[in-house]
């Protein structure tokens, strides 16, 4: 005889997981009973949201779904926000969480909360599992539409009873066989022939890289596609770390925090290759005025990214990997040696913004020389606010990694996810940037690290202020600052101590990069602190 | 422009649910969704008549098939040729001099008298709107006092080949 939460754990090591992050509470307690009995190393976090983060910049860096858990009602509610972000940047993710007993479902029990109902929109699919047999096939179900076509969050609710029932023996399914989910992985020819066309045509292309491409572990066959063709790439903030800042045939950043030249090529090109790029209001503001002026290539592993928000003249459906190595194998050198010299002058004539001060941390600059002194396969995390926008812009991602909560923009998902990625590479030098309000967000998860043993290096942009939206504020609200004031923070470096992780305050420029490299260079956390000028702009 | 939609999906609990989320969260317009089983029990028949242009329509039918549960969707407007019905039961109040004349009406709006009181009368249709609209225009001045109707289930017509 086996039980439920046997056989959940059991489904875990067939899908080859060997790590988790999470939170019990009662109703999971079976679960973790089993789970305590595996080699499956269990991070214990301190909220649940960052449960999802954490595997979230597992996931990311490992290549594999991360694993998150939590108990019924609050924890399982507390997940959510983490789920919305996976699922708006297309990350594979297990989310399981413990349910009431299957037989007082509906009757508003103590922590009883319809998670599989309150995440339909959070995620690619739920399941709130009643029998005990099913588990089994729930699972491989779960973890092949994880993983498979566009990936994304799973959450699999599992009631108490469920995971008590005893049944007689446990036998994982080889395969999910799913009626109505057959995602296309291979674009088809005649449109990879149509592509080809418009390309060899083309007198001002673009190539426009997005997440998707960092999501098929592209990166490759994009290189080779944009260097045998010659065509200037630029990419969208999920798109950045595919190719470094400073190559040759990449601009840079588009949207509306990206650089203006990048905006540039986009705007004046006749041909744009859209390339796992879902064509969101960041990116892109009026797609209306692109369809106008050029022939759109897009090639989404969801056919329903097609057509979305932008007009499609030739839609290639499936795997980006697989496009882009037929591309690159039939493509040839598009005749635009104009337009690639207009668009490098374009970039060349660019004026880094942010000089370096002596009285505060001027952090453009800072970001600039950060990413020098770090290793070539170094993982940068970025949160949310001006700190992303600052870190997208002047961090130079060589053949490392950089992950953003980009779709949903969720504060505070920098340090989880920076435990997560970690946790994935050890090897790996992992650093976070965020600013002193998403800080306070995420702060807890210091004791995460240190109870794991997990080497994190952070960096506090403190400025007093929710900065961007006081930017939006001093821009549109004619100056009038409201909530977006942070007087009242502690010390940080005293905080940071109490942890008995080292921590470090920089005044300016000078000091910041000294202490950067003190960071860098020791052997444990550590968190550097840098004052910023509250007026600092976010471009 | 109205199109219709013919969805197959897995008879599970909760995806009408899904579906039906999927078109507030996503801002479609729904005229009718009328939901029933198939000739196979495993599988469910949902009926959808959207309102919107072919864009619209074409993303409605990407984002319903990304509902894992959903096997099959089929414009059978662009498709052209089907049958649609929907079912609707009408009460109208009536004297016994009224009656034999909303029987004639009836009779020949190919509608059923489904029950006779008193003081009303009631008339089952099963027809497409444009006709039971038309027989409730017809009922109208005699006081409808209750009218109630399914929303629209279709089918692709079958194939008729001509004998040479």
């Amino acid at each position: 005889m086996i039980s439920g939460a046997e056989i959940m754990v059991k489904c875990l090591q067939n899908e080859g997981v060997t790590m988790a992050f999470g939170y019990p509470g009662a109703v999971i307690c079976p679960f973790y009973d089993e789970l305590l009995k595996t080699e499956i190393r269990h991070i214990l976090v301190r909220s649940e949201q960052n449960a999802a983060h954490a595997a979230s910049g597992y996931a990311r860096t490992s290549g594999k779904p991360g694993v998150c858990i939590a108990t019924s009602g609050p924890g399982a509610t507390n997940l959510i926000t983490g789920l919305a972000g996976a699922y708006m940047d297309s990350i594979p993710m297990i989310a399981i969480t413990g349910q009431v007993n299957s037989e007082l479902l509906g009757r508003d029990v103590f922590q009883e909360a319809d998670i599989t109902g309150a995440c339909e929109s959070f995620t690619k699919h739920s399941y709130l599992v009643k029998r005990t047999e099913d588990l089994p096939r729930v699972f491989k179900e779960a973890f092949h539409i994880a993983t498979t076509g566009r990936p994304g969050p799973v959450l699999i609710d599992v009631p108490v009873d469920v995971q008590e029932k005893q049944i007689e023996e446990f036998v994982y399914p080889e395969e999910a066989s799913i009626l109505g989910y057959k995602p296309k992985t291979k674009g088809h020819e005649m449109q990879i022939k149509k592509a080809l066309e418009v390309i060899s045509k083309a007198k001002r292309p673009v190539i426009c890289c997005g997440g998707g491409v960092v999501l098929a572990g592209a990166r490759e066959e994009m290189i080779r596609f944009a260097t045998k063709s010659g065509i200037p790439m630029v990419s969208t903030m999920m798109g950045i770390g595919v190719v470094p800042m400073d190559s040759d045939i990449y601009l840079g950043m588009i949207g509306s925090h990206g650089k203006p030249y990048a905006n540039k090529a986009m705007n004046n090109a006749d041909v744009i290759i859209l390339c796992g790029a879902r064509v969101g209001d960041r990116a892109v503001s009026s797609p209306d005025i692109l369809e106008a002026r050029a022939t759109i290539i897009h090639i989404d592993i969801d056919p329903a990214e097609i057509g979305k928000n932008m007009r499609a003249d030739v839609p290639i459906v499936g795997d980006i990997q697989g496009v882009l190595q037929s591309l690159g194998d039939q493509c040839e050198r598009v005749d635009c040696d104009n337009w690639r010299v207009t668009v490098s002058e374009w970039k060349k004539s660019y004026v880094s913004t942010g000089v370096p001060r002596e009285d505060f941390v001027e952090p453009r600059s800072f970001i600039t020389d950060l990413s020098g002194m770090m290793e070539e396969e170094a993982i940068l995390c970025a949160d949310v606010g001006q700190n992303q926008i600052w870190a997208a812009r002047n961090f130079n991602v060589k053949e490392g990694r950089f992950l953003t909560s980009g779709g949903m923009g969720v504060m505070g998902y920098a340090l989880p996810a920076a435990i997560g990625a970690k946790l994935a590479k050890p090897h790996r030098q992992v650093v976070a940037v965020c600013g002193d309000g998403s800080f306070q967000m995420q702060m807890c998860e210091l004791a995460t690290a240190c109870q794991h043993g997990v080497v994190v290096k952070l960096i506090i942009m403190e400025n007093g202020k929710l900065g961007m939206v006081r930017e939006v504020q001093d821009k549109k609200f004619g100056g009038r600052q409201t909530a977006v004031d942070l007087s009242g923070d502690p010390d940080f470096v005293k905080l940071v101590e109490a942890y008995g992780i080292k921590a470090l305050r920089a005044h300016n420029n000078a000091e910041a990069r000294v202490l950067a490299k003190e960071m860098l260079d020791c052997e444990g956390s550590c968190v550097l602190v840098c004052n910023v000028d509250p007026k600092t702009p976010t471009l | 422009m109205k199109y219709t939609l013919s969805v197959s999906v897995e008879n599970q609990p909760g995806v009408l649910s899904k579906v039906s989320g999927l078109f507030s969260r996503r801002g479609f317009n729904i005229d009718s969704l009328a939901v029933g089983e198939t000739e196979d029990p495993a599988i469910s028949c949902i009926t959808i008549v959207v309102d919107g242009d072919e864009h619209i329509v074409e993303q409605v039918e990407k984002q319903l098939n990304k509902v894992i549960q959903v096997i099959k969707v089929r414009n059978l407007t662009e498709h052209g040729n089907f049958l649609s019905c929907e079912l609707a039961l009408i009460k109208v109040s009536c004297n016994h001099k009224q009656r034999t004349e909303i029987m004639q009406i009836a009779g020949a709006m190919r509608a059923k008298v489904v029950d006779v009181a008193t003081n009303s009368i009631t008339l089952q249709i099963a027809a497409d709107s444009e006709r039971i609209e038309a027989l409730t225009n017809l009922l109208r001045p005699y006081g409808i006092k209750e009218s109630i109707c399914t929303g629209t289930i279709a089918m692709e017509r079958g194939v008729i080949k001509a004998k040479k």
